[in-house]
């Protein structure tokens, strides 16, 4: 009952996740081996985006656990979002070079 | 309310460039450009979320000196880093970057749940909320150990160990830890915030189980494996707080990260559970023997070599990880160039899982210049070797094991290989008789038609063209 309840309540995030499944699955599908790598490098940036959960958390913290914590959650999240997009980056260069 | 709904629309956007961006990173000529995108598309979310985020009594957030240290901090250095590291440490960067985001997951549930425990306190723990705060927590940190560990032994700090029945010890302790969740959500809320402590220790140790006996061809496996649990732990965040952008990113990255996941695995002819208990680096000691040991090898000198290939027709070059840990890709280009200037057709052999990571070999060739079209993915290579009068190996193994077709007892039996016996000739470059990664044998390198060049990839290459420039 609760189940069901919850699914009812949260409707639209359950068609997110859905769809998204299949999207991530089908986007993935036709890549040609040679970009795996520099994909699962953007991908790796894109999950990076769990650094807006550090923000929220980070902007309501009101104890020094709290403070401490989400501050290195804040940035740990933007190595993840940053650094990933510059390594990317940096590999997806090389590539453009070679079409001369 | 105006700004909640702009908010909203931010989210949107988000959620819309993570899409476009993933779809046209899966394209050479637009991948560039769709990274830019989904960069572009991440600012826009995380600056909407510090200005216009509005708590459930309305309220904005606070606390804007410590949110804007930790991105100047955490922009400086992943830049730095991203920036200082060289080519043949990606695979490592992307790991530790993975772990990251896997932290901060982890971070975020430990706040999230106390804060729950503060404000239900005395509240069952059995619900949805608690759960997802839960779940986001052992991803999240199995993702950052495994990924620490994963870069650890990428970066050689870490060494391949397995423990006597490794397999039950992994499914035990995962078993474990799932048992253990429950009582967590059964017992008393008023020991919940120890209980939570230790949870989070056994989810560690799991992370570092989990990867500690995986070695070798299989990195590049659990590396995108991991990076799709970071995807679901900042899933599980996109719930807690409902919200759309994190949600969709997650789940996106979640699923194509599963999906590339098994892409590799099929790539080795080898299914995901087998890579993750398989334990391919240590045991199977029977199988490992069972290969044509012994035999002699033949040695050949570097003039030779030189003078062998600038007389052929074709050549076709395998790089492997030897060739990344030398970095001499590029010094493989000038030998290429020197070889082309003799009137040599001159190729490369790429493996889908050589190195140590997918597409590893193309991006290193790419750093030196070489040209996409001079290489050959394994089917389109296997045909060309009937006609290659030397194939040169340069610091690659398992991938051109024969074993892997005609010894069922090899634990590499079943992967597809680069055929390079079908070739006339084949030199061999190894900077000794260590076996490969996996840890088995190579017969190939007993074979009457192989001949060993022995010594650094780099310093052979260049000797390697000064004898062809001479020629």
């Amino acid at each position: 009952m609760e189940i069901l309840q919850f699914f009812s309540d949260n409707m639209n995030m359950v068609y997110i996740v859905i769809l998204s499944i299949f999207l991530g699955i089908e986007v993935i599908e036709k890549v040609p081996s040679v970009l795996h790598t520099p994909l699962m490098s953007g991908a790796n940036a894109i999950h990076g985006v769990v650094i807006i959960g550090s923000i929220i958390v980070m902007g309501q913290a009101d104890n020094l656990l709290a403070i401490i914590l989400g501050f290195l959650a804040v940035i740990l999240g933007t190595l993840n979002v940053v650094g990933g997009f510059v390594v990317t980056d940096r590999m997806l260069e090389m590539f453009k070079k070679k079409k001369k | 309310m105006l700004e909640n709904h702009l908010l909203q629309i931010a989210y949107l956007i988000g959620s819309v460039t993570f899409i476009i961006g993933l779809k046209m990173l899966s394209k050479p000529e637009s991948a560039r450009k769709g990274n830019m995108v989904a960069a572009v598309g991440m600012f826009i979310a995380i600056f909407a979320t510090i200005f216009l985020y509005q708590t459930e009594d309305g309220s904005h957030l606070k606390n804007y000196l410590w949110i804007f240290g930790g991105i100047a901090i955490g922009t400086v250095l992943g830049t730095f880093s991203a920036k200082k590291v060289k080519m043949t440490d990606m695979p490592q960067m992307v790991s530790l970057f993975n772990g990251m985001g896997g932290a901060c997951a982890a971070i975020i549930s430990i706040i999230e749940m106390q804060h729950y425990l503060h404000n239900h306190s005395g509240e069952s723990l059995l619900n949805l909320q608690v759960i997802t705060i839960i779940l986001g927590m052992l991803i999240g940190s199995v993702s950052f150990m495994g990924s620490m560990i994963a870069y650890g032994k990428l970066d050689g700090k870490i060494k391949d160990r397995s423990l006597p029945g490794q397999k039950f010890i992994t499914v035990g302790l995962l078993l474990g830890l799932l048992a253990f969740t429950v009582v967590f959500l059964l017992q008393d809320p008023a020991q919940a915030p120890t209980f939570m402590y230790i949870l989070l220790a056994c989810a560690a140790l799991y992370g570092v189980v989990f990867v500690m006996p995986i070695g070798g061809a299989d990195m590049p496996v659990v590396i995108s494996l991991l990076n799709s649990f970071t995807g679901v732990a900042a899933a599980c965040g996109g719930f807690l707080y409902n919200n759309s952008v994190m949600l969709t990113g997650g789940i996106l990255v979640g699923a194509a990260g599963t999906l590339l996941t098994i892409l590799m695995c099929n790539a080795m002819n080898r299914s995901l559970a087998n890579v993750v208990f398989g334990a391919f680096g240590g045991g199977n000691a029977a199988a490992i023997s069972g290969g044509a040991e012994g035999g002699t090898i033949k040695e050949i000198t570097v003039s030779d070599s030189a003078i062998n290939m600038s007389y052929s027709k074709k050549v076709i070059i395998v790089p492997g990880y030897g060739l990344a840990v030398a970095q001499a890709q590029h010094t493989c280009h000038e030998l290429e160039k020197q070889l082309e200037e003799k009137g040599v057709e001159v190729k490369y052999a790429i493996h889908p899982v050589a190195g140590r990571m997918p597409g590893h070999m193309n991006v290193l060739l790419a750093e030196a210049d070489v040209s996409y079209d001079k290489l050959l993915e394994m089917d389109a290579a296997n045909d060309e070797f009937d006609t290659t009068d030397i194939v040169l190996i340069l610091g690659a193994n398992d991938v051109v094991n024969p074993a892997a077709k005609n010894n069922p007892a090899s634990p590499i039996y079943g992967m597809p290989i680069l055929e390079v016996e079908r070739a006339k000739n084949i030199i061999v470059n190894k900077r000794s008789m260590n076996k490969g990664y996996a840890g088995i044998e190579n017969e190939l390198f007993f074979s009457n038609k192989t001949r060993m060049l022995f010594g650094d990839a780099k310093s052979v290459l260049q000797q390697l063209v000064t004898e062809v420039k001479a020629n």
